[in-house]
């Protein structure tokens, strides 16, 4: 089956707790190569039907339920190419 | 006798001691079905805290797309007074009834104190048995209590005085403006982190001076909208 993916962010001037939580960790293992990291989330919407009218769907979820734009940002919405090959 | 509803969310956790302060109050609670698609003919309403829909995709998100909620927003509009305390002021942020938004603690861990709070805001429908400038002491207990809202957002809230609740001492999770609470242009819609139906019953609230969990100041909330009943 088709799959749309969304991803979703954190803004950018917010404060991202888990990452800095993550990022501390990472330099305790000795890294200090990471300065910083950000946690943000992948929805994958798997379809059927007509691809088109999916992905239109889709941005219009992204907006109204899968983000809160008072905190996040839609970063991408797009038809992955790459799972459908390879289940074809 | 005012009749109060409180909206049940799967996960939500205080609507029992929501329902309980009602009484205490002296009102009538109803217990309402987040799948209910009316409010029962309710004089005013609890969103009450919880886990609803166990935090998934955000605080309150999934909650906020309850059918109660369709009717929850239009009576929000036609000046319903709704309280909405922790999960259930996420749930208001996320349906657009309160602007602004509440994202992880700055800690990064859940907190859990008696918090003690400034009354700001002595009008609305939840605050008008407060003098301004009135210090209380509720409890408070949430991994998502940060809130946040745009520059122009906030300067608004400050400026029509809508911040209800400042957090006093200490600002336990990064809040802007160290905002605990705060309210709509019309004043009946009031949210909060800390929890007002935690501390209306002597020997189960927070510590006085004057005595182990003494503490009683979230029944002036309830109150409040007593009085705003008895007047409309």
């Amino acid at each position: 089956m088709p799959v749309i993916v969304v991803e979703v962010m954190p803004k950018a001037e917010l404060l991202d707790p888990a990452g800095k939580a993550v990022a501390g960790a990472i330099r305790r293992l000795g890294n200090t190569q990471f300065e910083a990291i950000r946690i943000g989330k992948r929805f994958e919407l798997h379809f059927e039907g007509d691809p088109n009218t999916a992905l239109e769907a889709a941005r219009k979820l992204a907006d109204s339920m899968l983000s809160n734009s008072v905190i996040e940002d839609v970063v991408d919405v797009r038809l992955d190419d790459s799972k459908a090959k390879v289940e074809a | 006798m005012s009749r109060i509803g409180v909206v049940t969310f799967p996960g939500s956790l205080d609507d029992r001691d929501a329902l309980r302060a009602i009484r205490r109050a002296g009102a009538q609670p109803v217990s309402i079905w987040h799948g209910d698609r009316d409010l029962g003919g309710v004089d005013a309403l609890v969103l009450p805290g919880g886990f609803s829909y166990g935090d998934y995709l955000r605080c309150g998100a999934i909650a906020s797309h309850s059918p109660v909620m369709t009717e929850v927003i239009a009576a929000a509009k036609r000046g319903l007074p709704i309280l909405g305390i922790c999960n259930g002021f996420q749930i208001l942020v996320e349906s657009h009834l309160l602007p602004g938004g509440l994202i992880r603690n700055d800690g990064g861990s859940f907190v859990c104190r008696d918090q003690k709070l400034r009354v700001e805001n002595t009008k609305t429908s939840w605050t008008n048995a407060f003098s301004p400038g009135d210090e209380i002491t509720i409890p408070l207990k949430n991994g998502e209590g940060g809130y946040i809202a745009d520059a122009e957002t906030l300067a608004q809230l400050e400026g029509e005085g809508r911040v209800v609740f400042r957090y006093l001492d200490v600002n336990p999770n990064g809040s802007m403006n160290d905002i605990a609470g705060i309210t709509n242009e019309l004043g009946n819609v009031v949210g909060l982190m800390p929890h007002p139906e935690h501390a209306t019953e002597e020997g189960f609230g927070p510590d006085t001076k004057l005595a182990m969990r003494n503490g009683t100041d979230g029944l002036r909330f309830f109150s409040s909208v007593l009085n705003t009943l008895a007047v409309a």
